[in-house]
């Protein structure tokens, strides 16, 4: 008897380690960029309203600053453009657009459709800069802090509890520069 | 509309499996004729609302319903429209809708095949997979419903996945479905023929056709997922051990012994008990699948929408199905266990070694796969064995069985000598190495591997065509359909070997930095790039490379990798430009532009030599698989025996 009720303990034991691993399981699937603990890349690019102008991540070194990597194309940077609005409000550091794989004509329209709440935007039609920020796709938001340094980085859409971590942050990063 | 309606079908469908697995159940514990006599009627009414559900579904897909959030998140507008069918099951909850569809389809067919087993047999088979089409329904329902709605429903969908915008990715989530589904039935049997209370090797002979074909569609759907990630995913890989394909090999390595032990038990009645439990592991190790992907349990390449309540339901339905199977047999068994026994050389010897030996390469990439989660369980800290511990585990389980495979059907029941063995296979042992070390010379490949690839690959071909040769000699009839499949089966475990051994040990790889008009040189072939051209297509742009691949001067492809980006989710895709063959595959695939001015890119130059041969193997086992499955024998026998079961059971 003992010996048939082997295959059962056996499966008991797996099913502890599999229940074990499903509390875990969040902890494990936040993707660690390389980048998040590293200065910022250099990157100068165009503005979108005004091509004339460049501006380089160098410049805002000395305040933190959010960058948010967006596109026109891209639906789920809809999805979180509330969020977008919010922060653009409510966060008081400067919210950078970084306008990824986009043409000039879709980003203003959609910009005007859905409102511009961004300080300023950078654009990468090329999306060559992007690879040196280490983008994986739109949406993509990075908190800098007032060193340079990428102090954390958000894949996918911004939703309430990603927005409430995301201003725990920065209220965190604000303090730290002021002190 | 059409989704209510599909949602409805849903809720129906799982009304009529609720009566199959309680009514005819207590119908055969009762010896109920009348009750019994649903069991039929409730498994095609089962199926006939799950097919309404997924003719639902896939009308939404074509009608870009984007109120349906499943079709908003997985197609759109510019999608054509045989992609927009397979996006069925390019998401979670679709797959599942194909899953249970496919179980409904299995069921159906065991109504259509097997009418002839005796009812009360059948009743409770139909009733076991009734239960297990419950917990698949209440999951769909509960944790994914497929025919969830938003309202508003935005204007356009974002889009399927481009990896699964494929010709492969069609068909290989259905035939890896078909096989985990399949093995359902072979667990059926063992629950109806445990719950009946005796192992008659009746019912392992039953089970063996369903087990036959779930393992041949299992088969073929791992190699069409291996073949698709090395085009695909332009890693130029073939096998990765993520853990979501370990989750579809652990099965294939329980459902092979379960082959193995079922031909023992229906054939001599050896080791019934055993029988049972990898029946019963083939289908669990199937439903831990579904867990490992769907739960984010481990972290792997494939992305499913991780999701812990799912990963806690599948969890549940786990225990509660494998668990009582396994209490179950703890309280059938004991009675089951005696069978004849055997001389330690015999050919149930030989297939209990390959047992043991697949059986324990299961354990082995369970354990692999679980490891790290049983080292943080442990509190040793984040580590992951990967592929060395998987590589070294199974070049030691598999040479045994590579040795041993030409054996075992030489082999004679009950008791054999050794002589007697090893005089037809002394010819085959002596072409192998013989032919295997010219081969190897010839080829240029002079290392290990390659060698003993070649020549373990023929040994098992030679002895393979040896016993097949042999056999046809001995009887006027010729072989039987079931001889067939095991030679050709076997066979192909040759043929992939030999595929296995050249691409690990022969293939070239290499980064390169090339410009337009450039040409670099590779393992005897010549790569010119021409130019790099934008191009189009229905819902992506890419940057093309143009190749021509040269050998001796002469013009042998003409290549073109891609690099794609998708409109709408933004993803950039390579898409690796192939020209495969019999002996080698070149394989180009596109990495960045180096340097805008001059035009120069990194390319990647794969040159893989017998890699299709890997594939071709495969191909063979499935094929094998299922003429063994066809074989008259199983099924003309059974109606012969459950006619007399009929009539024996008239006068009691």
């Amino acid at each position: 008897m003992i010996r048939m009720l082997l295959p059962l303990i056996v499966f008991a034991g797996l099913l502890v380690l599999l229940i074990f691993g499903l509390r875990t399981a969040d902890q494990r699937e936040i993707v660690q960029s390389p980048l998040v603990g590293k200065p910022v890349p250099e990157i100068t690019l165009p503005g979108l309203n005004d091509p004339e102008t460049t501006y380089s991540t160098a410049e805002l070194i000395g305040e933190p600053y959010i960058i948010n990597v967006w596109g026109s194309w891209c639906w789920a940077c809809r999805e979180e453009h509330p969020y977008i609005d919010r922060l653009g409000r409510e966060a008081g550091v400067p919210l950078v657009g970084f306008n990824w794989k986009d043409e000039r004509e879709d980003a203003l329209r959609w910009l005007n459709r859905f409102g511009d709440s961004w300080s300023f935007h950078m654009v990468d039609f090329e999306g060559r800069a992007a690879i040196d920020l280490g983008v994986y796709g739109a949406p993509e938001t990075y908190l800098v802090d007032h060193r340079g340094v990428i102090q954390h980085k958000h894949i996918g859409p911004i939703d309430a509890t990603v927005f409430e971590d995301l201003m725990r942050r920065i209220v965190q990063m604000r303090a730290e520069a002021d002190s | 509309m059409i989704a209510e309606f599909g949602q409805v079908s849903l809720i129906l469908a799982l009304v009529l499996a609720v009566l199959l697995a309680t009514l005819p159940l207590y119908g055969a514990y009762r010896g109920s004729d009348t009750l019994m006599r649903l069991a039929p009627s409730l498994v095609i009414g089962h199926f006939v609302f799950l097919a309404a559900a997924y003719v639902a579904l896939s009308v939404a897909f074509l009608n870009h319903d984007f109120s349906i959030a499943n079709v908003a998140l997985n197609s759109n507008l510019l999608l054509p429209w045989y992609y927009r069918l397979t996006a069925v099951w390019g998401s979670h909850e679709g797959s599942l809708l194909l899953w249970m569809l496919m179980l409904g389809g299995w069921m159906l067919a065991v109504v259509a095949f097997s009418r002839t087993l005796p009812r009360e047999f059948l009743t409770r088979l139909l009733s076991v997979m009734g239960i297990v089409s419950i917990g698949f329904l209440l999951f769909t329902l509960l944790t994914s419903n497929p025919f969830d709605r938003i309202l508003p429903g935005p204007t356009d969908g974002q889009d399927l996945n481009p990896l699964l915008q494929d010709p492969g990715m069609i068909v290989h989530p259905p035939l890896l479905y078909m096989g985990y589904v399949g093995f359902a039935v072979a667990f059926g049997f063992a629950i109806a023929g445990l719950l009946g209370g005796k192992v008659e090797r009746d019912w392992v002979r039953w089970a063996r056709p369903w087990t036959l074909a779930a393992w041949s569609f299992l088969t073929a759907g791992i190699a069409l997922g291996s073949w698709w990630a090395y085009y695909e995913l332009g890693w130029g890989g073939w096998w990765f051990w993520d853990p979501v394909e370990n989750a579809s090999f652990i099965p294939w390595l329980v459902g092979t012994a379960l082959l193995h032990s079922q031909a023992v038990t229906e054939k001599r009645g050896s080791f019934p008990a055993w029988t049972v439990l990898l029946s019963i592991a083939a289908f669990s190790m199937s439903l831990l699948g579904t867990f490992l992907v769907r739960s984010g349990v481990l972290t792997s390449v494939h992305a499913f929408a991780h999701d812990p309540d799912r990963g806690l339901f599948i969890l549940i339905f786990m225990a509660v199905i494998t668990g009582a199977a396994l209490l179950l047999y703890a309280l059938r068994a004991p009675r089951i266990m005696t069978g004849p026994g055997f001389d330690w050389m015999s050919r149930e010897t030989m297939l209990l070694i390959n047992n043991v030996f697949f059986a324990v390469s299961a354990a082995m990439v369970l354990l692999g796969t679980l490891y790290p989660l049983l080292v943080e369980f442990m509190g040793w800290g984040q580590i992951s064995v990967g592929p060395p511990y998987f590589g070294a585990m199974f070049i030691l389980l598999m040479t045994p069985i590579v040795i041993l495979l030409p054996l075992g059907p030489f082999t004679r029941w009950k008791q054999d000598e050794v002589m007697r063995l090893l005089r037809p296979l002394a010819a085959s042992a002596a072409v192998a190495i013989v032919l295997g070390l010219i081969i190897s010379a010839a080829l240029g490949a002079w290392n290990l591997r390659a060698i003993t690839g070649w020549i373990g690959g023929i040994w098992v071909m030679a002895g393979a065509v040896a016993w097949a040769v042999r056999q046809w000699r001995g009887t006027r009839s010729g072989l039987a359909l079931h001889q067939w499949g095991m030679t050709l089966a076997h066979f192909g475990v040759g043929v992939f070997l030999i595929g296995v051994a050249m691409v690990e040990s022969m293939t070239f790889e290499r980064d390169m930095r090339i410009a337009p008009g450039q040409t670099v040189e590779a393992a005897g072939y010549e790569f010119t790039l021409h130019e790099v051209a934008q191009v189009k297509g229905p819902n992506w742009r890419a940057e093309e490379a143009r190749f021509t691949v040269n050998r001796n001067d002469r013009e042998v492809a003409r290549m073109n990798p891609q690099k794609r980006l998708y409109h709408r989710g933004g993803q950039v895709m390579t898409q690796v430009a192939l020209r495969p063959g019999i002996t080698r595959d070149l394989y180009i695939a596109m990495g960045e532009e180096l340097d805008p001015a001059s035009g120069a890119w990194s390319i990647r130059i794969h040159i893989k030599p017998f890699v299709r041969w890997i594939w071709g193997g495969a191909a063979l086992m499935t094929l094998g698989g299922l003429i063994s499955a066809g074989d008259r024998r199983y099924w003309r026998r059974r109606r012969a025996e459950s006619r007399r079961a009929d009539t024996a059971e008239v006068p009691a």
